[in-house]
């Protein structure tokens, strides 16, 4: 219960925030923001000791218990390593914000009311274990993304860039829903831990591939897997500490985790493998490839993290491989997982710093354009510091931990092509091919993005503002993450038993039984393995392709715009966009008779489709009441009235056309044994037509105006349908008695209960008072909604008379 | 008698549609007239039309009218008297402020397209 509400804590404390930020001018919001994550992480750090252990804790609380719905707070290994991130950097992430964004200048309350509600969203999806939950908080972060890129709102670039993700992200969660909706028919539970126990017996329903395809569309689309990496690019726009925390740490990072979790219900099937580790590998390589063309700071980070992502993705895939090799807990390539954690853990530090490198350049030196930034490396010799450490990290030197995590990315993908499995034999052999020349490109971006910023000629007159070194609380948080990177290198068997091991069981439940387990030891020297000769390759080939980038960067121009993904995400846009528009043109005339057309068309068509579905055409003349010559005098009348109110030039023959038609219905009051109802039908009718005598008075005359053919023919066929429906309705009604009258209720007790004769005039008084009082009230409304109108009228003239 | 006022609502029901599609305000108005008046008659007509004296409780009770579908119509005249005395306020004033009585050229302003 308790464990459920932290989930919520940030949620709730969002509340507050615009009232603070109100109330106290004078102290940073932020500072306040700050007390909630770094509280939650403390609550969180709590779990660790126990869940290294193999515990595993669960807390419910019932939201639509009709439904089945509950949020359920699941928290393992993989759900507290990821809820200690989003609280962990969340945290620096604030402390960094609270000196990137003015107090003055910015919207801090709208800024950190979606950051909270970010952090609430994405501790439910990594905490959920009811599928719908799960979709409900995924959702919400995509929802929170889409504010914070647009926080900035007044720039088109903002705007578009959150209506992009929005549109890539939501629409994949949307498939993932399906693969959830699939899930529980097949399991019969919402439950992930309920589902994956009975894993094996869902291998064989038909719908099983439907739903892992679906629910793989919601990770990649959520982690910018290709091809629907365009958006994150895109999302740059986003303050940077947005893009340090969502689009690196943490959001961009929930499709892995959906990966990860499900990974012990999908992992038998041999499409799982392939996609996962086959998109991750493209996205490794294409990222690290574009990386190249940015020249913006953001562009090149944004990049380098959809290649990151790919890199932990393909090892994800390769986990999942395990299942399927006897023995496998005791081969090489049992890494996979473990180091698909283990990077993402690296990533999300070295990463994180590098934005913040970005944001803290943008900031001092007014462009993040790497064309004109240049030898920063005296004047911002902090920044410089992190900014190499992460970028090394990054290309997989030591002593780093992204050496470590490359290493064991490196000897999974050389191990995979040793399983005769699903041709892994074969084009297995490409895996470590791909593998190494992605790190090729991603060693030469990242030396690209630490010495092209920070070595080289300094262009003072290129800059807007004159550069000068970062205040010591924006360098904090970066620092704070780089001394992670540097120390995770010297202690990472101790990471690795705390934080990863707890983790990959509960991605390989079916290897391992506790985390202890899990026989797993990392060693920066591994002696002369291929890996190592690997790294150094990558080196050697790296530098000297750096060197040489200026001669060969040229050639990405000769990739033509029109063929990019990008473009054909413009297009489908603006197709659906103009494609829609039309289509509701076709329809939306503006015209009120248009719309009335549809109306009755769609009145007759629903009525006769009834009467016909139910066969209720009948006609019978029994029971009718016997016909009179006077009766028919009435009838003739009556038609001629409303002929003449159709066929009349002049407004006068109309109005008395109408008239009469009113007069001769309270004649057939009369005939009919209603007196009342002739009484108040002669009393209104006279009313009325002095009335449209007065409007009369002022509305133009009737024009025989121009009207298109087309349309008259359409007004008579829906008239003639609305009267032949209507026909058919009184036939019906007069010809079947269906229940008896209740009318007879009202004879026998109107005198009993109510002490009246006049039955009429005791239903409307009593029986149904309150129909009646209503009905007064509605004329009293109408009678002062006429006074005001005309009000208004003598007011505007009277305004129009002074202004003269 | 039912089977006649059958098709005489019928009729009255045409010529309300009929109008009430038409371009000019005071058509309209007189077109939502004659589809109050074909709907109290369908009521009435509903309920059955036999009955030899009005629903009063007298000495001697014979079979009279049924009481209901009257109390239903002795609201329904009065509720649209209201509107129509509305409607024609309302023709009256949009004629006064647009100085037209065409609703075809009244499609809100120019901005919404």
């Amino acid at each position: 219960m308790l464990q459920v509400l932290y989930i919520f804590i940030p949620m709730l404390a969002a509340i507050l925030v615009p009232f603070l930020y109100k109330s106290i001018k004078n102290i940073h919001t932020g500072w306040f923001v700050l007390a909630v994550p770094a509280t939650l992480v403390i609550i969180y750090a709590s779990y660790i000791a126990k869940v290294a252990k193999g515990e595993v804790f669960q807390a419910e609380l019932p939201w639509i218990p009709s439904l089945d719905i509950s949020v359920v707070s699941y928290l393992d290994g993989l759900s507290l390593l990821f809820s200690l991130l989003i609280t962990g950097i969340g945290s620096l992430v604030v402390l960094y914000s609270i000196f990137y964004l003015d107090k003055h200048k910015e919207k801090l309350h709208n800024f950190y009311v979606y950051l909270l509600l970010f952090m609430s969203a994405m501790l439910g999806v990594v905490q959920s274990d009811h599928l719908i939950t799960l979709y409900f908080f995924w959702e919400l972060t995509s929802i929170s993304s889409f504010l914070l890129i647009g926080y900035w709102y007044t720039r088109d670039a903002s705007r578009f860039g959150a209506l992009k993700s929005m549109m890539i992200t939501v629409g994949g969660g949307l498939m993932m829903l399906g693969g959830f909706i699939l899930l529980s028919i097949m399991g019969g539970t919402y439950s992930i831990r309920e589902l994956i126990v009975i894993a094996p017996d869902l291998v064989g329903h038909p719908l099983f591939t439907w739903s892992l395809v679906l629910l793989l569309l919601g990770a990649f689309t959520k982690s910018a897997q290709f091809p629907f990496y365009i958006w994150l690019p895109d999302a740059m726009e986003a303050p940077t500490p947005v893009s340090a925390y969502l689009h690196s740490a943490t959001m961009v990072k929930a499709g892995l985790y959906l990966v990860a979790r499900f990974t012990p219900i999908f992992a038998v099937s041999e499409l799982w493998v392939w996609l996962v580790t086959g998109v991750g590998l493209l996205t490794l390589f294409w990222g690290s490839f574009f990386a190249l063309k940015q020249t913006d700071l953001k562009g090149i980070l944004a990049f380098s993290t959809v290649s990151q992502l790919g890199l932990i993705m393909s090892l994800l895939g390769g986990g999942a491989v395990a299942f399927h090799v006897n023995g496998a807990a005791d081969l090489v390539f049992k890494f996979a997982a473990f180091a698909a954690i283990f990077h993402l853990i690296n990533h999300a530090t070295f990463k994180g710093s590098l934005f913040m490198i970005a944001g803290i350049i943008d900031h001092e030196t007014g462009t993040r354009d790497i064309r004109k930034l240049g030898g920063l490396m005296s004047i911002m010799p902090l920044s410089f510091t992190v900014a190499a450490i992460g970028s090394f990290s990054m290309a997989g030197l030591p002593p780093f931990n992204g050496f470590l995590s490359k290493e064991m990315f490196l000897s999974a993908m050389l191990a995979l092509n040793e399983f005769e499995l699903f041709g892994f034999d074969t084009w297995g052999a490409l895996f470590p091919i791909v593998a190494w020349i992605a790190s090729i490109f991603t060693f030469i971006y990242s030396f690209y993005f630490v010495f092209r910023t920070f070595a080289g000629q300094y262009k003072p007159e290129q800059f807007p503002r004159k550069p000068h070194e970062a205040p010591i609380g924006m360098l904090i948080s970066p620092m704070i993450l780089a001394a992670f990177v540097v120390i995770i290198f010297f202690i990472p068997n101790l990471i690795g038993d705390t934080f990863v091991k707890p983790a990959v069981q509960a991605i390989q439940p079916f290897l391992y039984d506790s985390p202890s387990a899990i026989d797993i030891h990392v060693s920066a020297w591994h002696g002369l393995q291929p890996e190592l000769f690997m790294t150094i390759g990558i080196v050697i080939i790296g530098v000297l392709l750096f060197v040489a980038l200026p001669k060969w960067q040229g050639l990405y121009n000769l990739f033509p715009r029109s063929l990019t993904f990008n473009n054909a995400y413009d297009k489908i846009m603006q197709g659906l966009d103009v494609g829609l528009y039309r289509i509701s043109r076709l329809y939306m005339t503006g015209s009120m008779r248009h719309y009335l057309l549809y109306m009755f068309s769609g009145i007759v068509a629903i009525v006769l489709g009834t009467l016909f579905v139910k066969d209720a055409f009948s006609i019978s003349f029994e029971g009718a009441a016997p016909i009179r010559s006077y009766q028919i005098i009435l009838i003739i009348v009556l038609v001629i009235g409303t002929a003449t109110t159709i066929l009349a030039k002049s407004r006068l023959t109309a109005i008395i056309g109408l008239g009469s038609v009113g007069y001769t219905v309270a004649l057939f009051f009369v005939i009919f044994n209603a007196p009342d109802l002739a009484l108040t039908q002669l009393v209104i009718e006279t009313i009325s037509v002095a009335l449209f005598l007065l409007a009369f008075y002022h509305l133009p005359k009737l024009g025989k105006r121009e009207e298109r053919m087309r349309f008259q023919l359409n007004r008579a066929i829906i008239s003639i349908a609305v009267g032949v429906m209507v026909t058919l309705i009184a036939l019906s009604a007069h010809s079947q008695k269906l229940i008896p009258s209740i009318s007879k209720y009202y004879k026998e007790t109107v005198y009993s209960l109510a002490g009246g004769g006049n039955i009429v005039n005791v239903i409307l008084v009593d029986y149904r008072g309150f129909d009646t009082l209503f009905e007064i009230t509605v004329l009293s409304i109408a009678g002062m909604a006429i006074l005001a109108m005309i009000k208004l009228r003598m007011n505007r003239k009277e305004k129009a008379h002074e202004n003269k | 008698m039912e089977i006649i006022m059958a098709f005489v609502i019928g009729f009255l029901f045409m010529a309300a549609v009929y109008l009430i599609l038409s371009k000019s305000l005071l058509r309209i108005i007189i077109g939502t007239g004659l589809l109050s008046h074909g709907a109290h008659l369908l009521i009435l007509t509903m309920g059955g039309l036999g009955g030899e004296a009005p629903p009063v409780l007298t000495e001697g009770a014979k079979t009279f009218a049924d009481p209901l579908p009257q109390a239903l119509i002795l609201t329904a005249i009065v509720i649209s008297f209201g509107v129509t005395a509305f409607f024609l306020v309302l023709a009256y004033r949009s004629y006064q402020e647009l100085e037209t009585d065409d609703i075809s050229l009244m499609r809100g302003s120019d901005e919404d397209e």
